[in-house]
Order: structure tokens, then C-alpha cells, then sequence
């Protein structure tokens, strides 16, 4: 063993992360949990803000709390607020630097489990950089946060369930929906039904949102996708078309809520060397590892959406059996709780698969961008820029970076680099998946200069002998 | 289908040997096992400096300076003058020893007053114990490496194969050249694989004693302006520019991990700490803005630390170009006066035979 400050650290209190570095410290080892919030939750059981506590529960917020309380009641060492910008290899450990209200520290752990969730996918059309448009996971963070709206009259649109919730959740909070749009058809969720059966409470409370829904009268359009947005300072109307093009719909709104699905979050496994294959049915690109969270390197294990998009239900269960691996590989035995764990995280995921199947971009959603719609919102790069630079035979994602500067800007890629890769393998004839993300740098999250660089004197800096002359 | 000669790597180095020769009138393939520039080429701070270049190199750096001043505003091409920094008695002592030697050798390098400084710089520290400074000094984008040797292979209609790995060269006739993608006929082969040469020779039974040095850079957000030179310090362990678009790209020299037969290099934190402290320390004002990327590139080197570019030992058909300490300035010009050898005229300088003793020549 080494002399690290803890057993094992968790990057992400999600509700994976948060379940990881519970059983890893009911085990009996020495667990610190680091969030760049400043409450254990995720995004999906997100904290309210000091103003709204006294709102009415929603089952997040209850889940959220118990979570909280859970991990108040423990011996974790929590570290809320911390951003980490680097991982390291130090010895048979990690190093792990953080960044705290403007403060560096930095922290070792014999072994690391990175719990990085997910983020949202916008497929890019016409007018959807417009102020006013935000994305569903991102309305969602308004409500459980804040429970404000995104507006005073919203188009919600996109692909899986989140539409439905978020356009209820507008409902429920006093704001106005003018529109579910959505591309699924109700032949795509009948399909879903086998999958969905056996998390019989979630599929009732997604059929109150969407009897809430048809019983007040908004518009439900199965079948349909956005196609544009307009409006100068502020969006002001929105135009649906049917997939198969048949009918057109306009509705006046000032804001729009847009979402095509969850995909992991994979920098952070990446730059510590896991290796990434392409897996349209967990979201895209996931790092590989075991089902118990056990990556090719050392010490280092993975779960919860970040391994592939599974849902909060699976989060948990896959937290829990991650956490019990890691503490097994340190000597603390658990009996047969990893296989209750592995059991239970087998059957939320087949729903939460399901979810996923239905959330994914549909192919006609790629055809929506005109030559005109921004792509890369950090340098303002057309589809036109995009493609002009893919025809001149920048093939790979690292090449349209390179040349464009797409992924170079304060965002790291993160907006662009799938609509970016699905691009490249159009219009070269190959599938997404072989068309892999740029090469990750570091810093994780950005630094200042002067919070990387920490005290010194210039007498103690390490000048090595000069080149030669 | 067989080409006059096929060039491994398809960096600076390789592409401009290409260009030549396709201009000499030979049929050239280029390969790359990755994107074109997309190794040292593309990754490396763009730092165009002939305060930092050595010595007995400078004839080529100069000529290099004035190809990229022609590549222009398709490569990012800035010329800034540039000031390099001594802060401590013993940095003055080397900053005139050395900046005296490369004026000698031809680099219009002057000393100038703090007050000088002060003016051209004002957000400098006032630490700086002396300076000296070159108006030819600048930058250019390394990003956009790729991108512009691509368009010009194409212009002069010069095969090249991208992610396109060598695994094995067999002397059939010519060469054959084993690759995923099928093998490639080539009646002469120039090795041009950067920190990939040793084992790329070694296909060849050719041991080349190449080394790999893991420069790292990072790059800012985009500043106000705080800057309008190129900084360097004159140890060699800083450069810095603020680019057009506002960001600052530091360098010099500090060392990540891993090796090139690994695959990428690694970023060390422990070496980009101070590599950042000291260009805090060189301009205060530095210190709020946020570093937004770190990464590694491999500067391939032999122990004399002079170019490998002439035959590979024991052929003739069978060629070498790398290994040139501030490649990125003198690639485009070593490579014309390769393509020069190649086809068989005498080139205007002495080139760097691959085949001699390397004594270690150091200061």
C-alpha cells in the first residue's frame, strides 16, 4: 500500500458516483467523493437552490435527498464545489489536482473510480443557436434548481421520454406548453413496452405525463421533428414538419426546448488510456470495462452513464457494484451483495436501454443543419465550413480541428465534435464508428495560469542545463 | 502501380521533400500512419525564432524563415520580432554568449536597454535583467500544417495515404511497402517518420540512434491583449505568443511522458507547473487567464543533436531526412535541399550524413 490520503476517490456524486463511494466506505475503506456542485446528485437528482426549499417533492428530489443524507451519514470525505482539471499516475496510485473557489489542491488515492455521466446531444437545425433555445436536460437543471421555465411559451421537441417529462414539469411549474414534437411515433414506444415492463412505476408515471399532456389540450406531434427556428434577439416561432415531410405545423413561442438523447462522457477514461469503441445502443462512444466497472488500467474502474447511457435507475445499482469491485480489489469482501448488485443493475438497464433506443437521433434529424447552421457555436463554424474542410480531404476529427479550430474553443468539443464525426462519415461513406473523437488534453476543466503554476520563487524553479548551442 | 519513391511520414519534412521532387520531375507517394501534420509538425508551438536556433544551423533557419514568410497567411504566419529574456546574472552571462554567437552567424540580433523593453512590452516584469531581441522572429501556426500540405500535395497531384502505418519495407526490385491497406511499390524510399525513425529504420536492419525529446505546450483562452512578441527566456525554457485571436500558446521545452512507440506522449503536470510559473513570472498579467489545453509532441534528436538528412547507411536507393533541432523552422527549407539530393543534383548546402559518428557536441 501506499501512503495515499484515501482508499479509493470518487470523481461524480451522481447517483453512481454517490452509491459507488457508499459502498466502498460501508466496506470499511477511506472514500473521498469529489462534484463540481455543491450537493451530491448528479443532474438528475440536482439539489434545489437555497431559495426553493421549501417546493413540493418530486420522486428526483426525494431520491436526491435520501442520497444526500446517506452520504452526510457516512464517513466520505466529501469535497463539493471541486472541479478536477488532472489526473495523474503517482506510483501505484493516482494524483488527482482540483480546483476550488479559484484554489488549487490535490489529492491522492490508491485506487480512482470515475463516475462522469452523461451530457446532452443537439442535433444542430437552422436557427437553433437563437436565444431561447436550451436543451432538455438543461430545462430540466432550471426546474429542479430553481423551478423556473425556460419562457412563457415553449415547443418542446426531441427524441425518448425526457420530452414528455419536461414538457409536464413546464406545466406543473405554471408555464406554457405550445407543442410536444417529437420523432418517435407511438409504434416506436409500443415497441419499447417489453423492455419498460419490468420498471412497471416508471412506465405509470411516464403515462401520467403524457395523459396530463392530451387531456389539456396541447399538441402531442408523433412522427414530427423541429426543422426550423426563427426569431432576431429571441426565438419567436418554430416550424414542425412530419418525418416523412407530409405536413407542416407552425407555432409562435418564445422558447424551445431541444434534446436528441444522452451520450457518456468519456474524456476523463479516455485520457487515462481506456480504450473507446463506438456502441450506437449506449449512446456512442463508451471506454471499456467489465460490468463491474473494471478497466484495462490499473486501479482504475468506471460507472454509471459515463460507461454508457442506462438511466439513473441502472446508475445506482452499477454505482453500488463498482463500489463493492473496488473495495473486493482492496481486501474487503461483500459476500453476495455484488451479485444482488449485478442482478439489480441487469434489470434497471434493460429499461433504461430502452430509453436509450428511443432517445437516439433518428438519421433524418442529421439531414435538418442547412449550409448555413452553426456547427461549432465556440468559433462560429458553419456545416458549409465544416464540409468544405472534410471535401479538401481533412478526413478525422483531429484533422477538422486541427484545421478549422472546431474543438478548440472554451467548450473543448463538446458541443461539436458529434455532429462534427457524423459529418465525416457521410460524406466518406463510413459508419460513426469509425470515425473516432478527437484526442483528448488536458486540462480536464480549465485552469488559470496562476492556480496551475501555485506558489513559487523564481530561485526554486527547476531549470535544467541549457540546449545545445 | 509503382512510384519513384515513397516517403514514410508525412510531417513538414516529408511533405516539402515530396513537393520538390514532384517539381524535379519524380512520381512520389507520401504515407502517414496518422492525418498528415499531425505529429511534431502540427503539434508544436509554431515558435519561428532565430534567438533559439543553433548555431551551425542558422544558414537553414534563415532560409526557413523566408519559405514560411512566403507560406503566408495559409500557414499563420506572423513575423513579430521576438525578445528573449535574462532575469538572473548567470542568464545575462549566457543570454550575451550565446545571442553574440548566432549574430555572428548571421541572425540580426541586437541588445537592447530594459527602457526599450519597457516600451515595446509594457506588461513584462520588471525582473528582467537583460534582453535581446531579432525582428525576424515570429510564429506560425502548427495547426495548420495538415491542412496546407494537403492542399499543396494535391495541387501537384502527389499521391498520399493517411492512416496508412508501414509494417514492413522489402527490397523486391525496389522497395515494397507492407501496410493494412495493401503493399506499395516505390523504387526508392525516404524515411521522414519524425521520433518514429528508429523503429521505422529498424524494418530496414538499420539502427539509427534516435532519441525522443516530449515538448509540451498550453494554450490560453482568448486574453485582452498582452503581448505583441514573441517571449522567449534565455535558458530556451519559455516561449510565448499571443496569437490574433487572443489566445497564448506557451512553450519551451518541458518534458511529458511516454515514448513514441506508446503512441502519443503524455502530458506531466509536475513539468507544466513551472513551465507556467515562469511565464507568469515573465508577465504578471498572465496569471488570470485560464489554460484551456496541454499536449505533448516528440522532438526527435541523435546525440550530436545535428540533422539526420542524406543516405541511410548501407543503400543507396534508401534515404533519411529528421532530427533537425528547430525542425518546425527548418523543415520546408531542408526539405527542398533533400528533394535536391534525391534527384541527384548537388543541393546549395551541405546536407547531415545519417552514417557518421555521433559524438556528442555539447556545450
Amino acid at each position: 500500500m501506499t501512503a495515499a490520503d484515501v482508499d479509493i476517490a470518487v470523481l461524480g456524486a451522481g447517483p453512481a458516483g454517490s452509491t459507488a463511494a457508499l459502498a466502498a466506505a460501508q466496506a470499511g475503506l477511506r472514500v473521498a467523493l469529489l462534484d463540481e456542485q455543491d450537493a451530491p446528485g448528479g443532474q438528475v437528482w440536482r439539489a434545489k437552490s437555497a431559495a426553493i426549499l421549501s417546493a413540493p417533492h418530486t420522486p428526483e428530489s426525494k431520491a436526491g435527498a435520501a442520497l444526500r443524507q446517506a452520504v452526510a451519514d457516512s464517513s466520505i470525505m466529501l469535497h463539493p464545489a471541486t472541479r478536477v482539471w488532472q489526473i495523474a499516475r503517482t506510483g501505484d496510485g493516482w494524483q488527482i489536482d482540483t480546483l476550488r473557489d479559484g484554489a488549487t489542491d490535490s489529492l491522492t488515492a490508491t485506487r480512482l473510480i470515475i463516475a462522469s455521466g452523461a451530457r446532452e446531444v443537439v442535433q444542430p437545425l437552422p436557427g437553433w443557436t437563437t436565444p431561447g433555445v436550451i436543451g432538455l436536460a438543461g430545462a430540466t437543471a432550471l426546474f429542479k434548481q430553481n423551478l423556473t421555465v425556460p419562457g412563457a411559451r415553449t415547443v418542446v421537441a426531441g427524441t425518448g421520454p425526457l420530452v414528455f417529462y419536461v414538457a409536464s414539469e413546464i406545466r406543473r411549474l405554471g408555464g406554457t406548453v405550445a407543442a410536444v414534437v417529437t420523432p418517435n411515433t407511438r409504434r416506436d414506444w409500443a415497441g419499447s413496452l417489453p423492455a419498460m415492463l419490468g420498471k412497471p412505476a416508471l412506465v405509470a408515471r411516464g403515462a401520467l405525463w403524457v395523459a396530463d399532456l392530451m387531456l389539456s389540450g396541447v399538441p402531442v406531434l408523433w412522427g414530427h421533428q423541429v426543422t426550423a427556428v426563427e426569431g432576431d434577439t429571441r426565438v419567436s416561432r418554430i416550424t414542425a414538419q412530419s418525418v416523412t415531410g407530409a405536413s407542416t405545423h407552425n407555432f409562435a413561442a418564445d422558447s424551445l426546448c431541444l434534446g436528441n438523447g444522452l451520450m457518456p462522457q468519456v474524456e476523463a477514461a479516455q485520457m487515462l488510456g481506456v480504450p473507446l469503441h463506438h456502441d450506437a445502443a449506449l449512446g456512442g462512444w463508451v471506454p471499456a470495462c467489465s460490468d463491474d466497472g473494471v478497466t484495462p488500467v490499473a486501479g482504475l474502474y468506471l460507472c454509471g452513464d459515463g460507461t454508457g447511457i442506462r438511466g439513473a435507475d441502472a446508475a445506482v445499482h452499477h454505482g453500488r457494484l463498482c463500489g463493492l469491485r473496488a473495495a473486493a480489489d482492496a481486501g474487503c469482501t461483500s459476500g453476495h451483495a455484488m451479485d444482488i448488485a449485478r442482478r439489480n443493475w441487469r434489470r434497471a438497464a434493460r429499461f433504461g436501454l430502452a430509453m436509450t433506443a428511443l432517445s437516439r437521433p433518428t438519421p433524418a434529424l442529421a439531414q435538418l443543419a442547412s449550409d448555413d447552421t452553426i456547427i461549432c457555436r465556440c468559433e462560429s463554424l458553419t456545416r458549409r465550413d465544416i464540409l468544405a474542410e472534410i471535401g479538401s480531404g481533412a478526413t478525422s476529427t483531429n484533422a477538422v480541428k486541427s484545421g478549422l479550430r472546431a474543438g478548440m474553443g472554451p467548450c473543448g468539443g463538446k458541443y461539436c465534435q458529434t455532429s462534427v464525426a457524423r459529418l465525416i462519415a457521410a460524406e466518406t461513406g463510413v459508419t460513426e464508428g469509425a470515425v473516432p473523437p478527437p484526442t483528448p488534453r488536458p486540462p480536464l476543466r480549465p485552469v488559470p495560469v496562476a492556480a496551475a503554476a501555485g506558489q513559487f520563487d523564481y530561485d526554486d524553479l527547476p531549470i535544467p542545463k541549457p540546449a545545445p548551442l | 502501380m509503382s512510384y519513384d519513391i515513397a516517403i514514410i511520414g508525412g510531417g513538414i519534412m516529408g511533405c516539402a521533400t515530396a513537393l520538390r521532387l514532384a517539381a524535379g520531375g519524380m512520381r512520389p507517394i507520401v504515407l502517414d500512419q496518422g492525418d498528415l501534420g499531425q505529429g511534431a509538425s502540427g503539434v508544436n508551438a509554431g515558435t519561428l525564432s532565430l534567438q533559439i536556433k543553433r548555431v551551425k544551423l542558422m544558414p537553414y533557419a534563415l532560409k526557413g524563415h523566408h519559405l514560411w514568410e512566403e507560406m503566408g497567411t495559409a500557414v499563420g504566419f506572423a513575423k513579430t520580432g521576438g525578445y528573449t529574456l535574462a532575469f538572473t546574472d548567470r542568464e545575462v552571462d549566457l543570454l550575451h554568449e550565446r545571442q553574440t554567437m548566432k549574430r555572428e552567424a548571421g541572425a540580426p540580433i541586437t541588445f537592447v536597454s530594459n527602457n526599450a523593453l519597457r516600451a515595446a512590452e509594457p506588461g513584462l516584469t520588471h525582473a528582467v535583467k537583460a534582453a535581446s531581441y531579432c525582428p525576424e522572429d515570429g510564429y506560425a501556426n502548427s495547426a495548420l500544417t495538415g491542412q496546407y500540405y494537403r492542399g499543396k500535395l494535391q495541387d501537384a497531384g502527389i499521391a498520399y495515404r493517411e492512416r496508412t502505418p508501414v509494417t514492413g519495407i522489402d527490397r523486391v526490385d525496389g522497395y515494397e511497402l507492407q501496410t493494412p491497406a495493401g503493399p506499395v511499390r516505390a523504387a526508392r524510399v525516404l524515411l521522414a517518420a519524425g521520433a518514429w525513425l528508429k523503429p521505422l529504420a529498424a524494418l530496414m536492419d538499420v539502427d539509427l540512434p534516435v532519441n525522443a525529446r516530449i515538448n509540451t505546450v498550453s494554450v490560453t483562452e482568448r486574453m485582452p491583449a498582452m503581448m505583441s512578441h514573441v517571449i522567449g527566456h534565455a535558458t530556451g525554457l519559455l516561449t510565448m505568443k499571443q496569437k490574433a485571436n487572443g489566445t497564448v500558446l506557451i512553450g519551451g521545452g518541458w518534458q511529458g511522458k511516454g515514448t513514441p512507440q506508446q503512441g502519443r506522449g503524455e502530458v506531466d503536470v509536475a513539468a507544466v507547473k513551472p513551465n507556467l510559473a515562469l511565464a507568469q513570472y515573465a508577465l504578471p498579467a498572465l496569471g488570470t487567464a485560464r489554460v484551456l489545453r496541454s499536449w505533448t509532441g516528440f522532438e526527435a534528436n541523435v546525440p550530436d543533436f545535428y540533422p539526420l538528412a542524406g543516405t541511410l547507411p548501407g543503400f543507396d536507393d534508401a534515404f533519411v531526412l529528421g532530427c533537425v533541432r528547430g525542425g518546425y523552422t527548418i523543415g520546408p527549407s531542408i526539405g527542398q535541399l533533400m528533394g535536391d539530393l534525391i534527384l541527384g543534383r548537388s543541393p546549395e548546402m551541405p546536407l547531415f550524413d545519417p552514417g557518421r559518428s555521433f559524438e556528442e557536441d555539447r556545450p
